[in-house]
């Protein structure tokens, strides 16, 4: 029985049940030694004097680190992303530093690095480290930040602006002109934290014999890292081998690259000639880990009488942090998904990033599509309020039709390439949710019944898309081992999205064994040399198309060994259950066995021959695929505390061919548990000073079992012609949607339209909302 | 200091400093690394143990104060090389577990909560997790892998 799109468990479970699964941390070598860094404590000040003397002499401590004593080999870090081909952009690079220099440009930022025989040990001696500080004025604020006399983050600059980017078509002021109804607000979508629950971790070791050097590293880009740790230190990529075993959750910020410790570990390890291991504490990954989340958007919409859009306008800041290594990922995906589903004629969205002396934005899980959505769903609500139209019904009337794909939106993705939809059809994904949310009898019923008995219950719903599977590529290599098992590796890192089985189902799909026969290697870069990451929602897309090429390739040529070892034709084999058997005898081989004559030391050779039962395959997309849903729920407010129940959550999701669905499940689970804490618990709070006042798990918080709702959830598939297997990503769509739709509910279970309250920000909190529909 | 730490059974006899916590004695002392630290504050659950039988934070206890109490970790629920014990089996068939940082630490709360409750309701379950933060799985499959357990 075929294993493919079936909801098999995971081939990587039993070791990380029995704490067998290896973590960065869990790395012990002899000799290994232990970094610990001194950070700043100010958000922006200028580092006069620095004096380690006593954290040197202290027993234990075998080297202190400053960024004077590191050369040449400090140098700011690369540009992972370079600016988009939008003409008229503004862009200016300001990359992050291994240490501070000068001048530290947020909370966190390192200062020096402590070599000690344990990590106790090197916490006491960063603490014996003195620094001379010049505090100065700090910025936060978006508009603040680029007031005229407002203190620069970067000197060299002649205000904090990090980009301007204008993208428009159509004509919005003849749009806006004819509409019947122009409506115009401000939303706000404050900062927020990843939170995997492992931190960052690096061990290093330069093993001197082999002339290598190894280093297990928390990333999700475990080829990237090799090539970039090679080149700055001098070494080829072979004397490199980055490995990314298990990891802890990565949401995209463990994607950033480099961070400074990065650069410096295994720089360390290099120069003493030991291993060298450091772990980020909680503390230090709510400061240097990075960010995301913080813009302000003056948005606009034309509609006409009907609902129908006929423009939007929208203008916003993006906070980029104190650096910009990353581009303009986030702010573009913001710009690019706020189209969402919809046909919008006429287009003018202009942003500025913007530096800031607060701890660096790079994507997390949604990347800054949860903006885009929550400005656009947001808009489609007051429309549909001002022009006396149903929510569901203003979006249906505007939905991009069915026999439109491929959908050219007209504007330069994240990808760089023109955001086109590939495929999809949302109507059907619109009626699924209204059905199984029972949306016409809560409203008719439901909600008045619980109104009468003091109750306020509401209901939301809310549409979005999200661009998946970019490019540029990833590659697999698949090979028949001797024991019959059927290796596949590839490039990119696992953090828990299910690869060991979701790959396997597209490898045994073609070689015909059970996917327990499939061993996968993710994130090992002496196991494939070749690859990007995972991240925009690009795994089972990009690297998922490659592991399936190569294993036709594999299939092929089992069945060409099959056939000259049988003598007979390849249409008289039948591959299954891990043997060949000709059809209709009892002669069969096994895989293994079959491996072993694939091979030239055993077989005969002739010129040309590529050994073994083996293949390499590399897919790259011309663009992404679009996957898009609907998200319901129906919630209870408390109306002494505002604290929020979810009552009934529905996801109506389609991503294209599904894999496996029980992992499927399992990720659009965990997408909606994150954007519930975006939307109602976690807000990453600063004094004016640029401080950070809740950097703890106690202070922060993110939900817990109490907090997240079951979920339904219900699927559409339309394939993408975009990928061999039909497949789109879903690795964020379940955290996009959930601010728009708290937004939404929240509203209608307090009935703030009638007393004309909007709710045009996230996150909310119990208090936060008490000062919206309260306090004035 | 030296001190003799019965863990999983075995005594284990180590030189110590004082301050070493307990979750560092497991996982770098004696190598049993399932133990996984997420907060190093006792919020998010991760290194969760069994302490005399009782779900306890090992990143909140030095080593030191360990001596004479019987320490449980999540290398002990396996009842044989290769193998799960019943909970263990029914988050691989719930997929209850995503990334798996989290997972020890959740194994071992639910392993001292189902010897008390052996037959909870979904609220009792929730409750019981809600000491465990997990940021990949929302929770519901670590839910209905208990509720299996429960079934059963």
């Amino acid at each position: 029985m075929t294993s493919f799109g079936r909801p098999l468990t995971r081939n990587e479970d039993p070791r990380l049940l029995r704490g067998e699964a290896l973590f960065v941390d869990d790395v012990e070598l002899p000799g290994l030694l232990h970094a610990a860094f001194l950070r700043s404590p100010h958000a922006h000040a200028r580092l006069l004097a620095i004096d380690t003397a006593a954290a040197r002499a202290r027993p234990g401590v075998v080297a202190v680190v400053t960024a004077a004593d590191l050369g040449e080999y400090w140098q700011p870090g690369p540009l992972l992303v370079p600016p988009p081909p939008v003409p008229g952009m503004e862009f200016h690079q300001r990359c992050q530093v291994p240490l501070v220099r000068d001048k530290a440009r947020h909370v966190g930022e390192p200062v020096a690095m402590v070599l000690a025989e344990s990590r106790y040990l090197a916490e006491d001696a960063v603490a014996d480290i003195l620094v001379d500080w010049e505090s100065l004025p700090a910025v936060g604020d978006l508009e603040a930040a680029l007031a005229a006399d407002a203190p620069l983050v970067h000197d060299d600059l002649t205000s904090n602006v990090a980009a301007r980017v204008h993208q428009a078509r159509g004509d919005y002021a003849a749009a806006a002109r004819a509409a019947h109804l122009v409506l115009k607000r401000r939303f706000t979508y404050d900062r927020g934290a990843s939170i995997p629950m492992e931190t960052r971790g690096i061990v290093a070791d330069w093993d001197r014999r082999a002339d290598r050097l190894t280093v297990w590293d928390t990333t999700q880009a475990p080829v990237v890292i090799r090539n970039g740790l090679a080149a700055m230190l001098g070494l080829s990529e072979r004397q490199v081998r980055v490995v990314a075993p298990n990891i802890g959750g990565g949401f995209g910020p463990k994607m950033m690259m480099f961070y400074p410790e990065e650069v410096l570990v295994p720089w360390a390890a290099l120069r003493l000639g030991r291993p060298v291991k450091w772990i980020e504490d909680r503390l230090e990954h709510f400061f240097a880990t990075t960010h995301e989340r913080s813009q302000i958007h003056d948005a606009e919409i034309a509609l006409d009488a009907q609902g129908k859009i006929l423009g939007v306008r929208d203008v916003f800041l993006h906070d980029t942090g104190a650096y910009d290594p990353y581009g303009l990922t986030v702010p573009l995906n913001s710009q690019c998904t706020l189209l969402g589903c919809y046909v919008v004629p006429a287009y003018d969205s202009a942003f500025t990033a913007v530096f800031t002396n607060r701890t660096l934005v790079t994507p997390y899980r949604g990347a800054g599509r949860q903006h885009g959505v929550f400005v656009m769903e947001r808009l489609l609500d007051l429309a549909a309020r001002a022009l006396g139209i149903d929510r569901a019904e203003i979006r249906r009337r505007n939905f991009i039709p069915a026999d439109a794909f491929p959908f050219d939106q007209g504007v330069i993705y994240q990808d760089f390439s023109r955001l086109s939809y590939d495929s999809g059809d949302y109507e059907p994904i619109l009626d699924k949710a209204l059905a199984a949310i029972g949306y016409d009898d809560f409203l008719a019923r439901v909600q008045p019944t619980a109104r009468a008995e003091g109750r306020a219950l509401g209901i939301g719903l809310v549409c979005y898309v999200e661009g998946t599977g970019i490019g540029p590529y990833e590659g697999a290599r698949v090979q028949v081992q001797g024991s019959g098992k059927v290796s596949l590796a590839t490039g990119i890192g696992s953090q828990g999205q299910g690869h060991a089985t979701a790959f396997a189902q597209v490898v045994a799909e073609q070689i015909g064994v059970d996917i327990r026969d499939v061993e996968v290697v993710t994130g090992d870069t002496d196991q494939f040399q070749w690859g990007v990451g995972t991240f925009a929602s690009r795994g089972a897309v990009v690297a998922g198309s490659a592991a399936h090429e190569a294993a036709k390739v594999v299939r092929a040529k089992i069945l060409r060994t099959a056939a000259a070892h049988f003598e007979c034709a390849e249409a008289d084999l039948v591959l299954a259950d891990g043997a060949v058997t000709v059809a209709g005898t009892d002669r069969r081989i096994a895989l293994g066995a079959l491996a072993g004559l694939a091979n030239p030391m055993r077989g005969a050779v002739t010129p040309g021959t590529e050994p073994g039962l083996e293949a390499t395959r590399y897919f790259g997309p011309a663009s992404g695929a679009t996957a898009s849903g609907v998200h319901a729920m129906i919630l209870e407010i408390d109306r002494a505390t505002l604290r929020p129940t979810i009552l009934d959550y529905v996801v109506v999701h389609d991503c294209g061919t599904v894999i496996n669905p029980l992992i499927l499940a399992g990720q659009i689970h965990g997408g909606v548990a994150q954007g519930i804490g975006n939307a109602f618990f976690e807000k990453l709070a600063w004094d004016s000073e640029g401080q950070l006042l809740n950097a703890s798990l106690a202070d922060y918080l993110i939900p817990t079992a109490l907090d997240v709702p079951r979920m339904r959830l219900e699927h559409t598939v339309t394939p993408s012609p975009l990928n061999p297997l039909g497949v789109k990503g879903a690795g964020e769509a379940g955290a996009i949607p959930v601010g728009a739709l708290f937004a939404q509910a929240i509203e209608d279970a307090l009935g703030l339209p009638a007393r004309d309250i909007e709710i045009r920000e996230m996150p909310l909190s119990p208090s936060r909302l008490w000062e919206i529909t309260e306090g004035g | 200091m030296k001190i003799t730490l019965r863990v999983n059974g075995t005594d284990h006899v180590r030189e110590v400093e004082p301050r070493l916590l307990l979750s560092d004695f497991l996982r770098h002392e004696i190598g049993l690394t399932g133990t996984h630290v997420g907060c190093e504050h006792g919020v998010c659950g991760a290194c969760t143990i069994l302490w005399d039988g009782e779900p306890a934070r090992a990143c909140l206890a030095f080593a030191v104060q360990a001596e004479g109490h019987e320490i449980r970790t999540v290398e002990s629920l396996s009842p044989g090389p290769g193998r799960l014990d019943a909970l263990q089996q029914a988050f691989q068939d719930s997929h209850a577990l995503q990334c798996g940082y989290c997972t020890p630490g959740i194994l071992m709360t639910l392993t001292a909560f189902l010897a008390e409750n052996p037959h909870p309701d979904e609220a009792a379950v929730r409750e019981a997790l809600s000491g465990n933060l997990c940021r990949c799985t929302g929770y519901q499959h670590i839910v209905d892998a208990v509720l299996r357990v429960a079934a059963a």
